[in-house]
């Protein structure tokens, strides 16, 4: 039986912070809950299925997060796929909703790495030695930067990609983050500036790179049913998808993401294809994550990413594809170094029409928010969500 | 740009794991050690007991140490700047590296490269690195 429809997004709030040292981590998890409960015009008594991730404090994440907001739960879920996470949730909420092991389901990402200095992108992080991997690679250094760069630079050679293609994914988030009060970078950027910004790791720029930021957002998804019964917009989930991809026991190749796998599934679910998409939320971790990630959905042919996002292709307003239209991760908001949920929750205020009037997608009816987690170079996992306006 | 050494991290020791023991035994010793399947002859990447393309067992052969660059990427935030890259080793599997003793502004998709080995850091193990052949 297919789940199409089978789960609706009630709630959705962002996180107004960019910073919060004065925040503990579950505070700002629980002020997300509230957030996005208050904007479905539901209350914490009537959740009874929480979902989080890795950010989530403590090493058993959702038992401490339930017992903080005092959450009596029929169901918990707290699988970990970095920033992919929430798109998954989505996926997973509404498989136990139709399950019916749950029928109001939270989920609930935040952290702060901005306040406690992480160098997320460049300052490689040791993990637990005992993850096969780790003494393969740790001392190789693989911070985040050079990790995507690497699959930059295997795309420049085989498909002729260059830095000023990479720099209009940047150019078009930063047209839509002056119109977000709450972006960390509101100003408008051009092609020469992107490319003339320092390099952190060959071939990718300061500026092809996403903020650190703190803060979170949460997500209400609850049965058709009760979702009828609220005053907001309707927004369906219609299509899921979510595969990982990783080195193949050495077969590597770094030319296409885990979106090759994610996106079929889903689209079958929906029963539409790209070019019915209105608006796109694509996960901006760096310029080249937007760029194959784009093609690997399907928006254009492999190998011709850099072309479909030149000349403003993605400016809300001037090309075919909005994208990221509260400026994303390359320009807005990138909490816990995760974000994947501020991808939905765009997509729902495009849905929704409650996006900036700049940046509002007409007649918007049909959108995609596609995660990536872990890291493009290694291992990562792809989540896809299509959604349409009823 | 010049290449200058870095400092290279390790976590845990060659005992954390005792499947990949081995490994770290022959990188002492100068050999680049690898995993060939007994039962589908492939070679993998990076060892396990249990081949990851069919769950046969697998037996240690030393690598010929020859291998093409896959990509790379130089970290010129970091100091000194290091170059990590995937090398594609002449035994089929591409692994993770870093690229050592040459000029890191003139690496190249598809150069040859061959292994070498550099101690890391404190007590830590010897590792294979690759440098233009």
């Amino acid at each position: 039986m297919s789940l199409k429809g089978a789960a609706y997004i009630a709630g959705a709030w962002e996180h107004p912070t960019r910073k919060a040292p004065d925040k503990s981590i579950a505070l700002l998890h629980a002020e997300c809950a509230k957030g996005a409960l208050e904007d479905a015009g539901l209350t914490k008594d009537d959740v009874d299925g929480y979902f989080c991730a890795g950010d989530a404090p403590g090493g058993l994440g959702p038992l401490s997060m339930v017992d903080y907001m005092n959450l009596k739960c029929r169901h918990v879920d707290s699988t970990d796929v970095g920033g992919s996470s929430y798109q998954v949730a989505v996926g997973h909420a509404m498989e136990a909703i139709a399950a019916g092991r749950c029928n109001v389901a939270l989920i609930t990402l935040s952290g702060r790495p901005r306040s406690e200095g992480q160098a997320t992108g460049t300052a490689p992080r040791p993990g637990n030695p005992a993850a096969p991997e780790m003494q393969f690679e740790f001392p190789y250094g693989p911070a985040t930067a050079n990790l995507y760069g690497m699959c930059a630079q295997r795309h420049m050679y085989e498909y002729g990609t260059t830095s000023e293609q990479l720099a209009w994914i940047k150019v078009a988030a930063s047209h839509h983050a002056q119109h977000n009060p709450h972006a960390m970078l509101r100003d408008v950027v051009t092609v020469e500036d992107v490319v003339n910004s320092p390099m952190v790791s060959t071939p990718l720029h300061r500026l092809d790179c996403c903020v650190i930021s703190d803060g979170g957002g949460a997500l209400i998804l609850t049965k058709p049913e009760i979702a009828k019964s609220l005053k907001r917009p309707l927004v369906k989930v219609i299509g899921v998808g979510e595969s990982p991809k990783h080195q193949m026991g050495g077969d590597v190749d770094l030319t296409y993401t885990a979106a090759r796998w994610s996106g079929p599934p889903a689209w079958e679910m929906a029963g539409i294809g790209p070019s019915d998409i209105k608006y796109a939320s694509i996960y901006d971790s760096f310029t080249i994550t937007v760029l194959m990630q784009l093609e690997d959905l399907g928006f254009c042919k492999k190998g011709e990413g850099g072309k479909f996002v030149s000349d403003g292709n993605l400016i809300s307003g001037v090309g075919k594809l909005p994208f990221n239209t509260d400026g994303g991760g390359l320009c807005s908001n990138h909490p816990a170094n995760r974000g994947g949920i501020t991808k939905i929750i765009e997509a729902v205020r495009q849905l929704r029409g409650e996006a900036h009037p700049a940046v509002q997608v007409p007649n918007c009816d049909l959108a995609i928010a596609h995660g990536t987690g872990g890291a493009l170079g290694t291992r990562h996992c792809g989540s896809t969500v299509i959604l349409e306006r009823e | 740009m010049a290449y200058v050494a870095r400092k290279i991290p390790f976590v845990g020791t060659p005992d954390t794991n005792p499947e990949t023991k081995p490994f770290f035994e022959g990188a002492a010793a100068g050999k680049l050690m690898l995993r060939r399947c007994t039962s589908c002859k492939k070679v993998h990447w990076y060892p396990r007991e249990l081949c990851p393309f069919c769950f046969g067992d697998c037996a240690w052969e030393q690598a010929s140490g020859k291998a093409k660059i896959y990509t790379f990427s130089v970290m010129e935030r970091a100091n000194p700047p290091y170059a990590i890259g995937y090398v594609k080793l002449a035994e089929g599997p591409s692994v993770l590296t870093n690229f050592v003793d040459c000029d890191l502004a003139a690496l190249k998709i598809g150069q040859d490269v061959k292994v070498t080995f550099v101690k890391t850091e404190g007590d830590g193990p010897t590792l294979p690195f690759f440098t233009p052949a």
